[in-house]
């Protein structure tokens, strides 16, 4: 049979030879190799300690904000759930009641919202699909856990806390809203340029 | 029997028949591939009398005007009031200024219209939504205050938002025509002009329901549905049941075990093939009230198809038609 790659090597069972038999070269070859180690730079870092510097723009656990006034602004418009690969979001939407205006910022609202840290992806279309900036994925880590109902992150986890909001300003520079702003018509243009 | 062109496609089709439908009578036969040729229709419904002629998003450029006055016709006309002539050749999606003028008209539309998609229970399967995306024009160009109307309940059932409204005057052709005491209709005028009951009117017609899904666009919704799912989450079922009312045949909108919606089965174009009662729309909502017939098509290019899986024939058909379609833009 033909090999597939030039790389397979002939194997010989030949008898070795006396300097073979004596395995002391072979052993002394293998530690130089062990002992030059000793004095390269090491790959691996400390991990919990030491943490590798991140992407400004890394994709972990997701993040729903809050607008100027701490109000959400998520809608449950559902866009993020289409565009979803993974299918890991679901929402439960209901509708804003007289003097909650400060909590919901329009008159509909997520009453649940959950992603599924198992299913997903982290591939930040729910981002992209987002109408109303309300979803974003932050550098934060997922963190392990032990049952798969934990990994099921509800609006508990995933909305941002009054008090600690989460910094933005890594991945939401002014080119990132100046090309959000012009958005809408990405289409319209790919569609120009057909004719 | 007059003989009419529209956009190079020859159909014989009888007295009195509109351009608008002749171009439907077009795609609908069975060997039509490639672009539709139908002007889009945002007012006219063909179960409506005296419906059309107000939105004009159906003009079309008569380019011959008959075989005895073989003139153009001087400006687009709407294609939904205009009926055709022995020989007369019209022109759609091949006038390149027509499309630059149905643009237009789609951008006044869009004037006074909130883009509040996100909240609004009619997206996905909004005329106004899928008019203004083929048109490319996601945006207005309008930086004055726009009209804004408080939202009104009419009756249990039946929510009007009136700043979403276009006034195509559709529900209230339907509420003169198929319900028999009318008590809704369009006060005011100009910019002003509302639907509206008189005084908060409760509507109690058996068949008041039916303004819900004439309605183009988000301005009448069912109270019953408000804000439970998109759309697209929902799998549309045909059902039908015994009713004294009417024929009892809709369209199912189930979330699990849940029926959330019941509609009337709309066709191609997007109207209504039989009108049904309210008791059949709003208080029937379990599936034991219910014979399930199957899933009900829906459109390979509209969002409800994600996830919603049918007779697979039906969908192999689509995508070849599609694909057909693909090839003929290019």
């Amino acid at each position: 049979m033909q090999a597939l790659t030039n790389r397979s090597k002939v194997v010989a069972k030949k008898e070795m030879t006396f300097i073979e038999k004596l395995y002391l070269p072979a052993i002394f070859s293998g530690m130089i190799i062990t002992f030059k180690h000793f004095f390269r730079r090491k790959p691996t870092i400390k991990y919990p300690e030491q943490i590798r510097p991140f992407s400004g723009v890394y994709r972990g656990q997701h993040v729903l904000k809050r607008d100027e006034n701490g109000a959400e602004r998520c809608t449950a418009c559902g866009l993020c759930a289409v565009a979803c690969p993974a299918e890991a979001i679901t929402m439960i939407s209901a509708e804003r009641k007289p003097g909650e205006e400060n909590l919901y910022r329009e008159e509909k609202y997520a009453a649940t919202y959950e992603i599924n840290m198992l299913r997903c992806i982290f591939c930040g279309d729910c981002e992209d699909a987002c109408p109303k900036e309300a979803i974003f994925l932050t550098e934060r880590k997922v963190d392990s856990l032990y049952t798969r109902n934990e990994l099921i992150f509800g609006k508990d986890i995933l909305v941002e806390s009054r008090e600690n909001p989460i910094d933005l300003s890594k991945r939401q520079t002014p080119q990132v809203k100046e090309f959000k702003h012009h958005k809408e018509f990405a289409h319209n243009v790919v569609f120009e340029k057909k004719k | 029997m007059p003989k009419v062109t529209i956009d190079g496609h020859t159909i014989e089709v009888p007295d009195g028949t509109t351009i608008l439908q002749a171009a439907r009578k077009i795609v609908e036969q069975p060997d039509y591939t490639g672009v539709s040729i139908a002007p889009p229709a945002m007012c006219f419904y063909t179960k409506l009398k005296t419906s059309g002629g107000y939105c004009r998003t159906c003009i079309v450029k008569v380019s011959k005007g008959s075989e005895k006055d073989p003139r153009p016709m001087p400006k687009p006309v709407a294609s939904c009031r205009t009926t055709v002539t022995d020989g007369m050749e019209v022109q759609n999606i091949t006038s390149p200024e027509l499309l630059e003028a149905r643009k237009g008209v789609v951008e006044f539309l869009l004037i006074n219209h909130p883009l509040d998609c996100p909240i609004c229970d009619q997206a996905g399967e909004c005329d106004l939504q899928n008019l203004g995306y083929e048109h490319g024009l996601a945006k207005t160009r309008y930086d004055f205050k726009r009209r804004t109307f408080d939202k009104i309940d009419i009756g249990p059932y039946i929510k009007l938002h009136m700043t979403r409204c276009i006034l195509c005057y559709r529900c209230v052709k339907v509420a003169d025509q198929i319900t028999d005491e009318r008590v809704h209709g369009v006060l005011n005028r100009g910019d002003v002009s509302e639907i509206s009951t008189y005084i908060e009117k409760v509507i109690t017609n058996d068949f008041s329901g039916n303004v819900i899904d004439v309605c183009p666009v988000g301005a009448l919704t069912d109270r019953t549905f408000r804000f439970k799912s998109r759309v697209w989450f929902t799998k549309p079922l045909d059902a039908h049941r015994a009713c004294t009312k009417c024929s009892g045949k809709v369209a199912l909108w189930m979330k699990g075990n849940d029926v959330l919606r019941v509609t009337t089965r709309k066709n191609k174009w997007g109207e209504t093939e039989e009108w049904i009662c309210n008791e059949c729309r709003f208080e029937k909502k379990e599936v034991k009230d219910w014979v399930v017939e199957g899933p009900r098509h829906i459109e390979r290019h509209s969002v409800i198809s994600a996830n919603h899986y049918e007779n697979l024939s039906q969908l192999k058909l689509d995508i070849n038609k599609q694909q057909k379609q693909l090839a003929g833009k290019q």
